[in-house]
């Protein structure tokens, strides 16, 4: 998985690609403890993401969590096949999906 | 006729991505639409990881998996462990209708292998756990 951040003031855009799985997931989770602080709009492009399990979902939650508090989070250009994941997960109705 | 392959190996989780790619390699040949692939290798993930994380304590097992396309044309996975007794379709649904702060981080794998899969059956047999799941291509 590749991680491609573009920071404007307090706006951060985080592009995922690849697979966000048990195996990089804690790469992004560990990333977005140091990242996250500044920010009050948070964007996840998912443009060039193939695939999510639940590791990547759980960092995915936590990041929304941390958002709530702070700001705002949204998630934009998941592929079909992702979109229907966060459909069965409930995560349509938590997460900011654009 | 039908295809099958197996592979053994130690269940921690530096192995999943030997895993994914025997299970992809398998699909492959099978001319598995790629939404499939997808669904089969976020249970695979699931199921594996259960196993690396739960089924020996703090030590390294063994696991066993093996893929068959059924004449049926369904892809049966079939997980063996000999780890303690887990049943994972005994483990209560979450509720995902909760909202963000009151969601809890975990929970949510097995609960997307059965939302995802076609049919999925657990047993207990000589010591070892035994788990099958199936999708249609």
């Amino acid at each position: 998985m590749t991680i491609n951040k573009n920071a404007d003031g307090d706006k951060l855009t985080i592009a995922l690609e690849g697979r966000l799985d048990t195996t990089t997931a804690p790469e992004l989770e560990k990333d977005l403890k140091t990242s996250l602080e500044p920010v009050k709009d948070l964007v996840f492009d998912l443009k060039d993401l193939q695939y999510i399990s639940s590791a990547g979902l759980r960092v995915l939650l936590s990041a929304q969590k941390v958002m709530n508090k702070q700001g705002s989070m949204v998630i934009r250009n998941a592929s079909e096949d992702i979109k229907e994941i966060f459909d069965v997960t409930g995560f349509v109705d938590i997460l900011t999906i654009e | 006729m039908g295809i099958a392959e197996k592979i053994e190996i130690d269940a921690k989780i530096e192995n999943l991505d030997q895993v994914l790619g025997f299970v992809d390699t398998f699909l492959e040949k099978c001319d598995c639409p790629m939404k499939v692939q997808m669904q089969l290798d976020i249970a695979v993930e699931e199921i594996f990881v259960n196993i690396a994380h739960y089924a020996y304590d703090s030590e390294i097992g063994q696991a066993e998996i093996r893929i068959e396309k059924e004449e049926s044309g369904q892809i049966k996975v079939t997980f063996i462990d000999s780890g303690k007794p887990f049943d994972p379709l005994q483990k209560e649904d979450p509720d995902v209708t909760l909202s963000v702060d009151k969601r809890p981080i975990g929970g949510l794998g097995i609960f997307m292998v059965k939302k995802s899969m076609d049919d999925m059956q657990y047993v207990r047999s000589d010591g070892c756990n035994i788990l099958m799941i199936w999708k249609k291509l």
